[in-house]
């Protein structure tokens, strides 16, 4: 039981080391860099979300607090790097088990606990723009200073590798998760608060552990968005637009699947480049694609992409049952 | 082994529950009646944690557990069915019985084994790759019989298992409620078949309006005036006792 499930997460992920080989135009490893950062967010968000039932509308909190502490800790304390970071996504997970602690115990759900999410990141967001140490509308700029002590890399291949090193501990974690106790009760949670109480199911600590693990897989978004860009403001870190992307992946992916979000985040931004391609310069036509994409998942596909293909699969064997199915 | 001690439950201005007890010693099948709206899901729910009472309080082996919340009681030996069923929809049958078998085995392949053999004793041995939501409404009880089960409870309180089964599905669960007796379970029941009341219970407490008006062995209880009342209305015993008279 325990090992099931890893094999097409080993088939993702070594298609995608390799990539660098195969491909060389910039273009596309920048490509593959900015969606590898939003699927990171987006696997953060599908562990609360997709898996435990609780859809955030805010989790630029995290991803903002990923960024703002790294980028402070390096800009005005001239801290590493790698340490840098990972006090951050440690500040990052704070920041989820106190807003799950606050919304969670008042027994919030649904439209309610997505709203109050939203209001956390916006007030962050505000807050940032306002405060002198976080650079205040300006934002904070990090200084150019190639090598690996620093997470800076020129080659986009390694900053790929590194990225995907990031993707690679998500699926992992959220795999192991998916085979756990933990995450039998996570979903019990999202199935049915009360029968999952009955059965003996710690329902707040079981969302405030989902909460925290997911801040923090955002929070490291946050970060690698922080090394590749060097330069952060409160738009950008604690801005509306990495909320709906962490939250559009999955949904477009398949919510609650452990493949989900990196699926979702290849197809919605694949479709998006594509979209410009096609259309030329028309402005804003990549995100008229992705309304129209979230439109056709929500009205014709509700299990996303993932679920779409197993309902196709499905009736071409009906009765065979996949391993996936059970994983 | 359980004790409900004066248990009163008011929401608002209305008493549900008004200074209820019971008792269940350890082995037994107690069984909990009334008429609609006598409150005894509300007692159940207060025994299990859903609901903090107004006042009384509920003794579980000897310890006041009264504070205690839902999951808590649960770990204590405390499992419960729902009225309405409550499956977890999106998931399978072995699933569902495994999130109930997760509290007392940490480990995935322990907890679906666990689940897999309550899964048979309770009869659904066969669906356990189905999704619970494609369970007829006997399949859904007997998955809210095997998920309780699954906790390994001392003491299992079963709400209405039985309601919405036809005759023959009621014949074919009876034995496996006694069954899950006979193996150390002590059971506290709601119940409305009174032809299983009769056939299982070794103890009956009658709830009406919020008050345990009798309590017996199921045939003293048939027979007390008083629950006759509750069920027909005020006179109805006196009534039946002249009729039976003058047919004498």
């Amino acid at each position: 039981m325990t090992r099931r499930g890893y094999l097409p997460i080993l088939l993702v992920l070594a298609v995608l080391a390799l990539l660098p080989f195969a491909v060389t135009s910039n273009v596309v490893l920048n490509f593959v860099v900015f969606v590898l950062i939003i699927t990171l967010a987006a696997q953060g968000w599908n562990l609360l979300g997709g898996v435990g039932g609780q859809s955030s509308f805010g989790h630029a909190a995290f991803f903002g607090t990923g960024a703002y502490v790294s980028a402070i800790l390096q800009v005005r304390f001239g801290i590493n790097a790698w340490v840098a970071t990972a006090v951050a996504v440690a500040a990052g997970a704070a920041v989820g088990w106190i807003i799950g602690f606050l919304s969670f115990r008042a027994g919030l759900r649904g439209s309610y606990f997505a709203l109050v999410t939203l209001a956390f990141a916006e007030v962050l967001r505000i807050l940032a723009n306002a405060a002198g140490f976080t650079g205040g509308a300006a934002g904070l700029l990090m200084k150019l200073d190639v090598g690996f002590w620093n997470m800076q890399f020129t080659s986009r291949a390694a900053f790929l590798w590194l990225a995907l090193g990031f993707v690679a501990v998500g699926l992992i974690v959220s795999q192991m998760i998916a085979n756990s106790r933990f995450g039998a009760q996570l979903v019990a949670v999202r199935e049915n608060e009360e029968a999952a109480r009955a059965l003996g199911v710690d329902v707040l600590s079981v969302k405030l552990k989902a909460i925290t693990v997911s801040a923090a897989l955002t929070a490291v978004a946050g970060c690698l968005y922080l090394q590749y860009f060097l330069y952060i403001d409160a738009n950008i870190a604690y801005g509306l637009w990495i909320s709906v992307e962490a939250l559009l992946a999955p949904m477009v992916g398949g919510r609650g699947l452990v493949l989900g979000p990196i699926i979702g985040a290849f197809t919605l931004h694949g479709l998006g480049e594509a979209s410009k391609l096609l259309a030329g310069r028309v402005p804003g036509i990549d995100l008229a694609a992705y309304g129209a994409v979230l439109i056709l998942v929500v009205a014709f596909a509700p299990g996303g992409v993932l679920g779409l293909l197993r309902k196709l699969r499905f009736r071409s064997q009906p009765v065979a049952k996949t391993a996936e199915e059970t994983a | 082994m359980l004790e409900v001690k004066d248990i009163t439950m008011r929401f608002g201005g209305l008493t549900a529950v008004g200074g209820a007890s019971l008792k269940v010693d350890k082995g037994r099948i107690v069984g909990l009646i009334g008429p609609n709206g006598a409150g005894k899901t509300t007692l159940f729910a207060i025994i299990a944690g859903f609901l903090d009472p107004t006042a009384g309080r509920v003794i579980f082996e000897g310890s006041d557990i009264t504070p205690l919340p839902a999951h808590e009681r649960a770990k204590l030996g405390i499992a419960r069915t729902f009225q309405i069923v409550q499956p977890f929809a999106g998931l399978d049958v072995r699933e569902n019985i495994a999130v109930g078998a997760y509290l007392r085995h940490a480990r995935a392949a322990e907890a679906h084994a666990k689940a897999e053999a309550v899964a048979r004793r309770v009869g659904l041995g066969g669906d356990l790759d189905k999704q619970a939501s494609s369970l007829t409404v006997a399949g859904r009880k007997r998955l809210e019989l095997a998920r309780a089960l699954a906790t390994e409870p001392k003491l299992l309180l079963l709400d209405e298992v039985l309601a919405g089964l036809n005759p023959s599905e009621i014949r074919d669960i009876v034995p496996v409620i006694r069954a899950i007796r006979d193996e150390g379970v002590t059971i506290l029941m709601i119940e409305h078949v009174m032809q299983a009341v009769m056939n299982l219970c070794d103890e009956v407490y009658v709830l009406a309006q919020g008050k345990m008006i009798a309590q017996g062995t199921p045939r003293e209880v048939c027979v007390d005036p008083h629950v006759v009342e509750a069920y027909l209305g005020k006179g109805a015993a006196d009534r039946l006792r002249a009729e039976e008279a003058s047919h004498a």
